[in-house]
Protein backbone atom coordinates (compact mmCIF):
# COMPACT_ATOMS: atom_id res chain seq x y z
CA UNK A 1 0.00 0.00 0.00
CA UNK A 2 2.96 2.15 0.23
CA UNK A 3 2.42 2.78 -3.76
CA UNK A 4 -0.38 4.50 -2.38
CA UNK A 5 1.36 8.03 -1.30
CA UNK A 6 2.99 8.10 -5.07
CA UNK A 7 -0.20 9.05 -6.73
CA UNK A 8 -0.63 12.17 -8.67
CA UNK A 9 -3.30 13.92 -9.52
CA UNK A 10 -1.86 13.20 -13.40
CA UNK A 11 -1.94 9.07 -12.65
CA UNK A 12 -5.24 9.78 -11.29
CA UNK A 13 -6.34 11.39 -14.36
CA UNK A 14 -5.11 8.82 -16.91
CA UNK A 15 -6.58 6.08 -14.63
CA UNK A 16 -10.05 8.01 -14.85
CA UNK A 17 -9.74 8.23 -18.56
CA UNK A 18 -8.80 4.50 -18.84
CA UNK A 19 -11.55 3.78 -16.54
CA UNK A 20 -14.34 5.79 -18.82
CA UNK A 21 -12.96 4.16 -21.95
CA UNK A 22 -13.62 0.53 -20.03
CA UNK A 23 -17.19 1.91 -19.05
CA UNK A 24 -18.11 2.90 -22.90
CA UNK A 25 -17.95 -1.02 -23.78
CA UNK A 26 -19.35 -1.98 -20.71
CA UNK A 27 -22.25 0.47 -20.76
CA UNK A 28 -22.53 -0.44 -24.58
CA UNK A 29 -22.88 -4.20 -23.95
CA UNK A 30 -24.93 -4.07 -20.38
CA UNK A 31 -27.77 -1.62 -22.10
CA UNK A 32 -27.96 -4.49 -24.60
CA UNK A 33 -28.53 -6.68 -21.99
CA UNK A 34 -30.64 -4.63 -19.73
CA UNK A 35 -32.82 -3.94 -22.75
CA UNK A 36 -33.69 -7.68 -23.57
CA UNK A 37 -33.82 -8.15 -19.50
CA UNK A 38 -36.56 -5.22 -19.13
CA UNK A 39 -38.64 -5.79 -22.23
CA UNK A 40 -38.79 -9.08 -23.03
CA UNK A 41 -37.99 -10.22 -19.42
CA UNK A 42 -35.13 -12.39 -20.60
CA UNK A 43 -31.82 -13.11 -18.64
CA UNK A 44 -29.39 -13.69 -21.70
CA UNK A 45 -26.66 -15.55 -21.07
CA UNK A 46 -25.74 -16.22 -24.51
CA UNK A 47 -25.84 -11.92 -24.59
CA UNK A 48 -21.86 -12.24 -23.95
CA UNK A 49 -21.53 -15.05 -26.81
CA UNK A 50 -22.39 -12.34 -28.98
CA UNK A 51 -19.85 -9.71 -27.86
CA UNK A 52 -17.63 -12.73 -28.31
CA UNK A 53 -18.98 -13.37 -31.82
CA UNK A 54 -18.77 -9.49 -32.42
CA UNK A 55 -15.17 -9.29 -32.06
CA UNK A 56 -14.13 -12.58 -33.83
CA UNK A 57 -16.75 -11.29 -36.78
CA UNK A 58 -14.66 -7.82 -36.47
CA UNK A 59 -11.07 -9.67 -36.83
CA UNK A 60 -12.12 -11.59 -39.80
CA UNK A 61 -14.24 -9.27 -41.71
CA UNK A 62 -11.26 -6.69 -41.07
CA UNK A 63 -8.82 -9.23 -42.12
CA UNK A 64 -10.84 -10.14 -45.43
CA UNK A 65 -11.64 -6.25 -46.30
CA UNK A 66 -7.63 -6.34 -46.39
CA UNK A 67 -7.08 -4.63 -42.97
CA UNK A 68 -6.10 -1.03 -42.43
CA UNK A 69 -8.21 1.98 -41.55
CA UNK A 70 -10.80 1.01 -44.14
CA UNK A 71 -10.89 -2.82 -43.02
CA UNK A 72 -11.45 -1.89 -39.70
CA UNK A 73 -14.42 0.53 -40.50
CA UNK A 74 -16.10 -2.36 -42.54
CA UNK A 75 -15.40 -4.30 -39.80
CA UNK A 76 -16.69 -2.05 -37.15
CA UNK A 77 -19.89 -1.58 -39.60
CA UNK A 78 -20.26 -4.74 -40.56
CA UNK A 79 -19.90 -6.91 -37.56
CA UNK A 80 -22.28 -5.91 -35.05
CA UNK A 81 -24.66 -6.07 -38.16
CA UNK A 82 -23.92 -10.25 -38.56
CA UNK A 83 -24.52 -10.76 -34.53
CA UNK A 84 -27.72 -8.72 -34.91
CA UNK A 85 -28.74 -10.72 -38.18
CA UNK A 86 -27.74 -14.56 -35.65
CA UNK A 87 -30.00 -12.83 -32.74
CA UNK A 88 -32.73 -12.11 -35.15
CA UNK A 89 -32.62 -15.91 -36.30
CA UNK A 90 -32.32 -17.00 -33.12
CA UNK A 91 -35.59 -15.02 -31.99
CA UNK A 92 -37.90 -15.74 -34.39
CA UNK A 93 -36.38 -19.33 -34.90
CA UNK A 94 -36.15 -20.67 -30.78
CA UNK A 95 -36.93 -17.28 -28.32
CA UNK A 96 -40.10 -16.59 -29.90
CA UNK A 97 -42.36 -20.08 -28.75
CA UNK A 98 -40.57 -19.63 -25.52
CA UNK A 99 -41.83 -16.79 -23.73
CA UNK A 100 -44.71 -17.40 -22.05
CA UNK A 101 -42.30 -19.87 -19.99
CA UNK A 102 -41.03 -19.00 -16.39
CA UNK A 103 -37.57 -17.73 -16.16
CA UNK A 104 -35.87 -20.27 -15.33
CA UNK A 105 -36.25 -22.18 -18.19
CA UNK A 106 -35.51 -19.15 -20.10
CA UNK A 107 -32.19 -18.79 -18.23
CA UNK A 108 -31.50 -22.45 -18.90
CA UNK A 109 -32.24 -22.28 -22.44
CA UNK A 110 -30.12 -19.01 -23.32
CA UNK A 111 -27.38 -21.13 -20.47
CA UNK A 112 -27.59 -23.76 -23.37
CA UNK A 113 -27.35 -21.08 -26.64
CA UNK A 114 -24.35 -19.50 -24.67
CA UNK A 115 -22.67 -23.13 -24.73
CA UNK A 116 -23.45 -23.93 -27.99
CA UNK A 117 -22.25 -20.69 -29.65
CA UNK A 118 -18.99 -21.22 -27.41
CA UNK A 119 -18.11 -24.57 -29.51
CA UNK A 120 -19.52 -22.68 -32.43
CA UNK A 121 -16.47 -20.14 -32.11
CA UNK A 122 -14.49 -23.03 -31.39
CA UNK A 123 -15.10 -24.73 -34.66
CA UNK A 124 -15.11 -21.36 -36.79
CA UNK A 125 -12.22 -19.99 -35.71
CA UNK A 126 -9.96 -22.41 -33.59
CA UNK A 127 -8.97 -21.92 -30.22
CA UNK A 128 -6.12 -20.00 -30.60
CA UNK A 129 -6.62 -16.52 -29.83
CA UNK A 130 -6.38 -13.62 -32.61
CA UNK A 131 -5.12 -9.78 -31.97
CA UNK A 132 -6.66 -7.16 -34.38
CA UNK A 133 -4.56 -3.61 -34.67
CA UNK A 134 -6.42 -0.46 -34.39
CA UNK A 135 -5.98 1.43 -37.65
CA UNK A 136 -3.44 4.12 -38.31
CA UNK A 137 -5.16 7.37 -37.49
CA UNK A 138 -6.15 5.70 -33.90
CA UNK A 139 -2.60 4.23 -33.00
CA UNK A 140 -0.21 5.68 -30.83
CA UNK A 141 -0.75 7.83 -27.54
CA UNK A 142 -1.16 11.05 -26.47
CA UNK A 143 0.63 12.16 -23.15
CA UNK A 144 -1.34 13.63 -20.67
CA UNK A 145 1.44 15.39 -18.53
CA UNK A 146 3.86 13.19 -19.23
CA UNK A 147 1.56 9.95 -19.04
CA UNK A 148 0.42 8.01 -22.54
CA UNK A 149 -2.99 8.01 -23.42
CA UNK A 150 -3.76 5.50 -26.20
CA UNK A 151 -5.72 7.48 -29.06
CA UNK A 152 -7.96 4.30 -29.29
CA UNK A 153 -9.23 5.04 -25.98
CA UNK A 154 -10.02 8.62 -26.79
CA UNK A 155 -12.19 7.32 -29.41
CA UNK A 156 -14.00 4.70 -27.00
CA UNK A 157 -14.81 8.10 -25.26
CA UNK A 158 -16.19 9.65 -28.24
CA UNK A 159 -18.18 5.94 -29.28
CA UNK A 160 -19.64 5.86 -25.54
CA UNK A 161 -22.21 9.10 -25.56
CA UNK A 162 -22.85 8.81 -29.01
CA UNK A 163 -23.93 5.23 -28.12
CA UNK A 164 -25.82 6.55 -24.88
CA UNK A 165 -27.25 9.71 -27.36
CA UNK A 166 -29.16 7.12 -29.86
CA UNK A 167 -30.59 5.05 -27.05
CA UNK A 168 -31.87 8.31 -25.53
CA UNK A 169 -33.60 9.15 -28.91
CA UNK A 170 -34.40 5.10 -29.47
CA UNK A 171 -36.05 5.01 -26.55
CA UNK A 172 -37.85 8.25 -26.01
CA UNK A 173 -38.67 9.24 -29.86
CA UNK A 174 -39.32 6.61 -31.81
CA UNK A 175 -42.30 4.47 -31.99
CA UNK A 176 -40.98 1.31 -31.51
CA UNK A 177 -38.75 2.82 -28.13
CA UNK A 178 -42.32 4.01 -26.67
CA UNK A 179 -43.56 0.50 -27.45
CA UNK A 180 -41.25 -1.04 -26.14
CA UNK A 181 -41.10 0.91 -22.59
CA UNK A 182 -44.79 0.20 -22.27
CA UNK A 183 -44.29 -3.64 -22.85
CA UNK A 184 -41.87 -3.80 -20.49
CA UNK A 185 -44.79 -2.96 -17.95
CA UNK A 186 -47.45 -4.58 -19.67
CA UNK A 187 -47.43 -6.76 -22.78
CA UNK A 188 -50.66 -7.70 -22.45
CA UNK A 189 -52.56 -3.80 -22.45
CA UNK A 190 -49.73 -3.63 -25.66
CA UNK A 191 -51.15 -6.50 -27.57
CA UNK A 192 -54.91 -5.27 -27.04
CA UNK A 193 -54.19 -1.79 -28.59
CA UNK A 194 -53.87 -3.86 -31.85
CA UNK A 195 -49.68 -4.26 -31.85
CA UNK A 196 -48.18 -7.44 -32.63
CA UNK A 197 -46.13 -7.75 -29.50
CA UNK A 198 -44.12 -11.09 -31.17
CA UNK A 199 -42.65 -8.28 -33.53
CA UNK A 200 -41.64 -5.80 -30.93
CA UNK A 201 -39.99 -8.52 -28.91
CA UNK A 202 -38.21 -9.29 -31.66
CA UNK A 203 -36.92 -6.06 -32.24
CA UNK A 204 -35.66 -4.94 -28.84
CA UNK A 205 -33.94 -8.02 -29.22
CA UNK A 206 -31.97 -7.61 -32.63
CA UNK A 207 -31.22 -4.29 -30.91
CA UNK A 208 -30.38 -5.29 -27.44
CA UNK A 209 -28.21 -8.08 -29.42
CA UNK A 210 -26.88 -5.64 -32.09
CA UNK A 211 -25.15 -3.77 -29.06
CA UNK A 212 -23.09 -6.77 -27.93
CA UNK A 213 -21.90 -7.14 -31.25
CA UNK A 214 -20.92 -3.40 -31.37
CA UNK A 215 -19.30 -4.16 -27.45
CA UNK A 216 -17.30 -6.90 -29.16
CA UNK A 217 -16.11 -4.86 -32.22
CA UNK A 218 -15.05 -1.98 -30.08
CA UNK A 219 -13.13 -4.02 -27.94
CA UNK A 220 -11.52 -6.36 -30.45
CA UNK A 221 -8.50 -3.69 -31.07
CA UNK A 222 -7.97 -3.53 -27.29
CA UNK A 223 -7.31 -6.96 -26.35
CA UNK A 224 -6.85 -10.77 -27.41
CA UNK A 225 -9.73 -12.15 -28.91
CA UNK A 226 -10.17 -15.11 -27.64
CA UNK A 227 -12.80 -18.33 -25.59
CA UNK A 228 -13.52 -17.92 -22.66
CA UNK A 229 -14.26 -12.92 -23.47
CA UNK A 230 -17.72 -14.39 -23.27
CA UNK A 231 -17.68 -15.59 -19.58
CA UNK A 232 -16.09 -12.58 -18.45
CA UNK A 233 -18.04 -9.98 -19.83
CA UNK A 234 -21.40 -11.61 -18.99
CA UNK A 235 -20.60 -11.71 -15.39
CA UNK A 236 -19.42 -7.98 -15.23
CA UNK A 237 -22.85 -7.27 -17.61
CA UNK A 238 -24.72 -8.99 -15.32
CA UNK A 239 -23.32 -7.35 -12.12
CA UNK A 240 -23.77 -3.61 -13.78
CA UNK A 241 -27.33 -4.45 -14.52
CA UNK A 242 -27.99 -5.24 -11.30
CA UNK A 243 -26.89 -2.49 -9.36
CA UNK A 244 -28.04 -0.39 -11.79
CA UNK A 245 -31.46 -1.61 -11.45
CA UNK A 246 -32.77 -4.19 -14.04
CA UNK A 247 -34.30 -3.56 -17.30
CA UNK A 248 -33.40 0.46 -16.71
CA UNK A 249 -30.62 1.60 -19.63
CA UNK A 250 -29.71 4.65 -16.85
CA UNK A 251 -28.89 2.33 -14.28
CA UNK A 252 -26.46 0.34 -16.75
CA UNK A 253 -25.03 3.59 -17.29
CA UNK A 254 -24.32 4.45 -13.83
CA UNK A 255 -23.73 0.58 -13.41
CA UNK A 256 -21.10 0.77 -15.65
CA UNK A 257 -19.57 4.04 -14.34
CA UNK A 258 -19.30 1.93 -10.90
CA UNK A 259 -17.34 -0.65 -12.70
CA UNK A 260 -15.31 0.70 -14.54
CA UNK A 261 -14.32 3.50 -12.34
CA UNK A 262 -13.48 1.21 -9.40
CA UNK A 263 -11.52 -1.26 -11.56
CA UNK A 264 -10.09 1.72 -12.92
CA UNK A 265 -8.50 3.55 -9.63
CA UNK A 266 -8.13 0.26 -7.92
CA UNK A 267 -5.16 -0.75 -9.69
CA UNK A 268 -3.64 2.32 -9.09
CA UNK A 269 -4.37 2.06 -5.53
CA UNK A 270 -3.80 -1.72 -4.88
CA UNK A 271 -1.98 -3.42 -8.16
CA UNK A 272 -1.92 -6.81 -6.95
CA UNK A 273 -6.17 -6.93 -5.08
CA UNK A 274 -7.48 -4.45 -8.39
CA UNK A 275 -9.97 -7.18 -9.33
CA UNK A 276 -11.53 -6.91 -5.66
CA UNK A 277 -12.43 -3.19 -6.01
CA UNK A 278 -15.10 -3.11 -8.30
CA UNK A 279 -17.08 -6.46 -6.91
CA UNK A 280 -16.73 -4.59 -3.61
CA UNK A 281 -18.60 -1.73 -5.22
CA UNK A 282 -21.15 -3.99 -6.03
CA UNK A 283 -21.20 -5.22 -2.99
CA UNK A 284 -21.76 -1.96 -1.06
CA UNK A 285 -23.89 -0.83 -3.58
CA UNK A 286 -26.44 -3.95 -3.33
CA UNK A 287 -26.49 -3.90 0.51
CA UNK A 288 -27.84 -0.16 0.50
CA UNK A 289 -29.90 -0.74 -2.53
CA UNK A 290 -30.95 -4.36 -2.88
CA UNK A 291 -33.25 -3.52 -6.15
CA UNK A 292 -30.34 -1.27 -8.02
CA UNK A 293 -29.65 1.85 -7.94
CA UNK A 294 -32.46 3.55 -10.69
CA UNK A 295 -36.02 2.22 -10.65
CA UNK A 296 -36.28 -1.30 -12.49
CA UNK A 297 -38.94 -2.50 -14.36
CA UNK A 298 -39.10 -5.83 -12.70
CA UNK B 1 -71.66 -7.49 -34.08
CA UNK B 2 -70.31 -9.50 -31.16
CA UNK B 3 -72.22 -13.66 -30.47
CA UNK B 4 -70.61 -15.58 -27.55
CA UNK B 5 -71.84 -19.03 -27.65
CA UNK B 6 -71.17 -21.57 -24.73
CA UNK B 7 -67.96 -20.68 -23.78
CA UNK B 8 -66.17 -22.03 -20.90
CA UNK B 9 -63.26 -20.12 -19.22
CA UNK B 10 -60.58 -21.15 -16.86
CA UNK B 11 -57.34 -19.31 -15.13
CA UNK B 12 -55.31 -22.66 -14.84
CA UNK B 13 -57.30 -25.33 -13.04
CA UNK B 14 -60.09 -23.51 -11.78
CA UNK B 15 -63.18 -22.95 -13.90
CA UNK B 16 -64.72 -19.66 -13.77
CA UNK B 17 -67.35 -19.31 -16.80
CA UNK B 18 -69.74 -22.04 -17.30
CA UNK B 19 -71.56 -22.19 -20.30
CA UNK B 20 -71.53 -18.74 -20.94
CA UNK B 21 -73.93 -17.18 -23.95
CA UNK B 22 -74.70 -13.06 -25.14
CA UNK B 23 -74.77 -11.37 -28.27
CA UNK B 24 -74.57 -7.68 -28.82
CA UNK B 25 -75.78 -6.51 -31.51
CA UNK B 26 -74.77 -3.02 -33.78
CA UNK B 27 -75.27 0.46 -32.23
CA UNK B 28 -75.75 -1.30 -28.57
CA UNK B 29 -74.59 -0.80 -25.22
CA UNK B 30 -75.55 -4.29 -23.56
CA UNK B 31 -74.61 -4.35 -20.16
CA UNK B 32 -73.15 -7.07 -18.30
CA UNK B 33 -74.21 -6.69 -14.64
CA UNK B 34 -72.76 -9.04 -11.58
CA UNK B 35 -71.05 -8.59 -8.38
CA UNK B 36 -67.42 -8.58 -7.29
CA UNK B 37 -66.04 -12.13 -8.18
CA UNK B 38 -69.41 -13.39 -10.34
CA UNK B 39 -67.18 -13.19 -14.14
CA UNK B 40 -67.61 -10.23 -15.45
CA UNK B 41 -64.24 -9.22 -16.32
CA UNK B 42 -62.99 -12.70 -17.21
CA UNK B 43 -66.27 -12.31 -19.78
CA UNK B 44 -64.43 -9.39 -20.95
CA UNK B 45 -61.07 -10.69 -21.21
CA UNK B 46 -62.17 -14.49 -22.96
CA UNK B 47 -63.76 -12.00 -25.66
CA UNK B 48 -60.76 -9.60 -26.45
CA UNK B 49 -58.86 -13.03 -26.62
CA UNK B 50 -56.67 -12.30 -23.14
CA UNK B 51 -58.12 -15.18 -21.48
CA UNK B 52 -58.90 -17.37 -24.58
CA UNK B 53 -62.11 -20.12 -23.33
CA UNK B 54 -61.78 -23.95 -23.75
CA UNK B 55 -64.80 -24.71 -25.16
CA UNK B 56 -67.46 -22.33 -27.48
CA UNK B 57 -67.48 -20.46 -29.71
CA UNK B 58 -67.15 -16.34 -30.40
CA UNK B 59 -68.03 -14.43 -33.49
CA UNK B 60 -67.32 -10.76 -33.81
CA UNK B 61 -68.85 -9.18 -37.17
CA UNK B 62 -69.71 -12.44 -38.51
CA UNK B 63 -66.22 -14.17 -38.34
CA UNK B 64 -65.39 -17.25 -35.35
CA UNK B 65 -63.00 -15.51 -33.86
CA UNK B 66 -62.30 -17.65 -30.17
CA UNK B 67 -58.41 -18.54 -30.29
CA UNK B 68 -57.41 -14.96 -32.21
CA UNK B 69 -54.59 -13.42 -30.64
CA UNK B 70 -55.62 -9.69 -28.89
CA UNK B 71 -54.18 -7.99 -31.16
CA UNK B 72 -55.71 -9.30 -34.01
CA UNK B 73 -58.97 -8.73 -32.44
CA UNK B 74 -57.73 -5.26 -31.93
CA UNK B 75 -57.35 -4.71 -35.22
CA UNK B 76 -60.89 -6.08 -36.01
CA UNK B 77 -62.32 -3.26 -34.47
CA UNK B 78 -62.13 -4.65 -31.09
CA UNK B 79 -61.76 -2.13 -27.83
CA UNK B 80 -60.75 -3.31 -24.83
CA UNK B 81 -60.51 -0.73 -21.30
CA UNK B 82 -59.74 -3.17 -18.50
CA UNK B 83 -61.14 -2.45 -14.93
CA UNK B 84 -58.10 -1.65 -13.58
CA UNK B 85 -57.50 0.88 -16.41
CA UNK B 86 -53.86 0.16 -16.96
CA UNK B 87 -52.41 2.95 -18.61
CA UNK B 88 -48.94 2.60 -19.57
CA UNK B 89 -47.53 4.61 -16.54
CA UNK B 90 -43.90 5.30 -17.54
CA UNK B 91 -45.12 7.10 -20.86
CA UNK B 92 -46.45 10.08 -20.83
CA UNK B 93 -50.83 10.77 -21.66
CA UNK B 94 -49.62 11.49 -25.32
CA UNK B 95 -47.15 8.72 -25.56
CA UNK B 96 -50.17 6.59 -24.72
CA UNK B 97 -52.63 8.02 -27.18
CA UNK B 98 -49.40 7.97 -29.88
CA UNK B 99 -48.99 4.16 -29.73
CA UNK B 100 -52.14 3.23 -29.22
CA UNK B 101 -53.07 4.81 -33.11
CA UNK B 102 -54.97 2.18 -35.20
CA UNK B 103 -55.99 3.31 -38.60
CA UNK B 104 -56.74 -0.21 -40.00
CA UNK B 105 -60.60 1.17 -40.39
CA UNK B 106 -61.48 4.91 -40.74
CA UNK B 107 -63.80 5.50 -38.19
CA UNK B 108 -61.94 9.20 -37.74
CA UNK B 109 -60.78 8.92 -34.05
CA UNK B 110 -57.04 10.73 -34.08
CA UNK B 111 -55.59 12.69 -31.53
CA UNK B 112 -56.88 15.35 -32.36
CA UNK B 113 -60.22 14.12 -31.79
CA UNK B 114 -59.74 11.94 -29.13
CA UNK B 115 -58.17 15.69 -27.15
CA UNK B 116 -61.86 17.33 -28.42
CA UNK B 117 -63.85 14.61 -26.61
CA UNK B 118 -61.70 14.49 -23.58
CA UNK B 119 -60.59 18.24 -23.25
CA UNK B 120 -59.16 17.08 -19.46
CA UNK B 121 -56.96 15.08 -21.77
CA UNK B 122 -55.35 17.76 -23.77
CA UNK B 123 -54.09 19.97 -20.79
CA UNK B 124 -52.23 17.14 -19.28
CA UNK B 125 -51.09 15.87 -22.78
CA UNK B 126 -47.17 15.59 -21.27
CA UNK B 127 -47.67 14.30 -17.88
CA UNK B 128 -46.67 10.92 -17.05
CA UNK B 129 -49.95 8.33 -16.69
CA UNK B 130 -48.48 7.37 -13.58
CA UNK B 131 -49.25 10.54 -12.43
CA UNK B 132 -53.15 10.93 -13.41
CA UNK B 133 -55.71 10.90 -10.90
CA UNK B 134 -58.35 7.81 -10.89
CA UNK B 135 -60.70 9.75 -13.09
CA UNK B 136 -58.09 11.01 -15.51
CA UNK B 137 -56.51 7.59 -15.92
CA UNK B 138 -60.14 6.18 -17.05
CA UNK B 139 -60.41 8.71 -19.00
CA UNK B 140 -56.98 7.90 -20.65
CA UNK B 141 -57.94 4.15 -20.57
CA UNK B 142 -61.05 5.10 -22.55
CA UNK B 143 -59.21 7.44 -25.13
CA UNK B 144 -56.64 5.15 -25.31
CA UNK B 145 -59.28 2.64 -26.49
CA UNK B 146 -60.75 4.69 -28.86
CA UNK B 147 -57.13 5.57 -30.74
CA UNK B 148 -57.29 2.16 -31.81
CA UNK B 149 -60.38 3.01 -34.21
CA UNK B 150 -63.11 0.56 -32.53
CA UNK B 151 -66.32 -0.31 -33.90
CA UNK B 152 -67.10 -2.40 -30.85
CA UNK B 153 -65.64 -1.39 -27.45
CA UNK B 154 -65.46 -4.06 -24.20
CA UNK B 155 -65.59 -1.51 -20.89
CA UNK B 156 -64.77 -3.01 -17.73
CA UNK B 157 -66.29 -1.05 -14.91
CA UNK B 158 -65.56 2.40 -16.17
CA UNK B 159 -67.46 4.31 -13.11
CA UNK B 160 -65.19 1.49 -10.17
CA UNK B 161 -63.78 3.69 -7.84
CA UNK B 162 -64.83 7.02 -9.11
CA UNK B 163 -66.41 10.38 -7.73
CA UNK B 164 -70.33 10.82 -8.65
CA UNK B 165 -69.66 14.09 -10.25
CA UNK B 166 -66.85 12.16 -12.78
CA UNK B 167 -69.06 9.29 -12.95
CA UNK B 168 -71.94 11.52 -14.43
CA UNK B 169 -69.37 13.35 -16.53
CA UNK B 170 -67.93 9.77 -18.12
CA UNK B 171 -71.51 8.92 -18.32
CA UNK B 172 -72.69 11.62 -20.81
CA UNK B 173 -69.08 10.59 -23.00
CA UNK B 174 -70.13 6.90 -23.08
CA UNK B 175 -73.49 8.09 -24.56
CA UNK B 176 -72.03 10.35 -26.70
CA UNK B 177 -69.89 7.70 -28.07
CA UNK B 178 -73.12 5.02 -28.75
CA UNK B 179 -74.51 8.36 -30.68
CA UNK B 180 -71.31 8.12 -32.94
CA UNK B 181 -71.85 4.58 -33.57
CA UNK B 182 -69.77 2.80 -31.27
CA UNK B 183 -71.38 -0.61 -29.76
CA UNK B 184 -70.79 -0.91 -26.62
CA UNK B 185 -70.27 -4.05 -23.98
CA UNK B 186 -70.24 -2.49 -20.26
CA UNK B 187 -69.80 -4.62 -17.19
CA UNK B 188 -70.89 -2.65 -14.75
CA UNK B 189 -72.13 -3.99 -10.57
CA UNK B 190 -73.46 -0.27 -10.18
CA UNK B 191 -76.79 -0.94 -11.27
CA UNK B 192 -78.03 2.60 -11.61
CA UNK B 193 -75.20 3.09 -14.06
CA UNK B 194 -76.00 0.06 -15.94
CA UNK B 195 -79.80 0.70 -16.02
CA UNK B 196 -79.16 4.49 -17.07
CA UNK B 197 -76.67 3.56 -19.80
CA UNK B 198 -77.60 0.23 -21.72
CA UNK B 199 -80.31 -1.07 -24.30
CA UNK B 200 -80.27 -4.94 -22.66
CA UNK B 201 -78.74 -6.46 -19.82
CA UNK B 202 -77.26 -9.70 -18.48
CA UNK B 203 -76.68 -10.63 -14.97
CA UNK B 204 -73.82 -13.07 -14.49
CA UNK B 205 -73.40 -14.91 -11.01
CA UNK B 206 -70.97 -17.43 -10.14
CA UNK B 207 -69.33 -17.95 -14.24
CA UNK B 208 -73.52 -18.65 -15.00
CA UNK B 209 -75.54 -16.11 -17.23
CA UNK B 210 -78.77 -15.80 -14.76
CA UNK B 211 -81.14 -13.26 -16.61
CA UNK B 212 -81.50 -12.06 -19.58
CA UNK B 213 -83.72 -8.95 -20.45
CA UNK B 214 -84.25 -5.11 -21.50
CA UNK B 215 -83.36 -2.31 -19.63
CA UNK B 216 -87.25 -1.97 -18.58
CA UNK B 217 -87.44 -5.54 -17.22
CA UNK B 218 -84.38 -5.25 -15.43
CA UNK B 219 -85.51 -2.16 -13.55
CA UNK B 220 -88.77 -3.81 -12.69
CA UNK B 221 -87.93 -6.98 -11.72
CA UNK B 222 -87.37 -6.83 -7.82
CA UNK B 223 -86.87 -10.45 -6.96
CA UNK B 224 -83.82 -10.95 -9.83
CA UNK B 225 -82.17 -7.69 -8.54
CA UNK B 226 -82.67 -8.82 -4.95
CA UNK B 227 -80.85 -12.17 -6.03
CA UNK B 228 -77.65 -11.87 -8.03
CA UNK B 229 -76.71 -7.97 -7.05
CA UNK B 230 -77.66 -7.02 -3.40
CA UNK B 231 -74.55 -7.34 -1.57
Amino acid sequence: MDGAANITAAALLQQILVGLSRTTILFIVSSGLSLVLGVLRIPNVAHGSLYMIGAFLTYSVATLAGGGTVGFIVALTVAPLGVALISFVVERGLFCHLYEREHLMLLLFTFSIMLVFGDLVKLIWGSDYRSLTAPLFLQGSFSIQGFPFPRYNLFLLLVGPLVAAGLWFLTNKTKIGKIARAAAVDREMVGAMGINVSWVFAAVFVIGCYLAGLGGALVAPTQNITQGMDHTIIIEAFLIVIIGGLGNIWGALLGALIFGLTDAIGILIWPQFAIVFPYAAVVVVLLFRPKGLLKSTW
Amino acid sequence: MLRVEHIHTYYGLSHILFDVSLDVASGEIVCLLGRNGAGKSTTMRSIMGLTPPKTGQIEFKGASCAGLKPHLLARMGMGYVPDDRRVFADLTVGENLDISFRNYRQNGWDIDRVYTFFPALKAIDRRRAGFLSGGEQQMLSIARALMTNPEFLLLDEPTEGLAPLIVSTLEEQILRLKESGLTVLLAEQNLAVALRLSDRGYIIDNGVIRYHGMQEELKQNEEIRRKYLSV
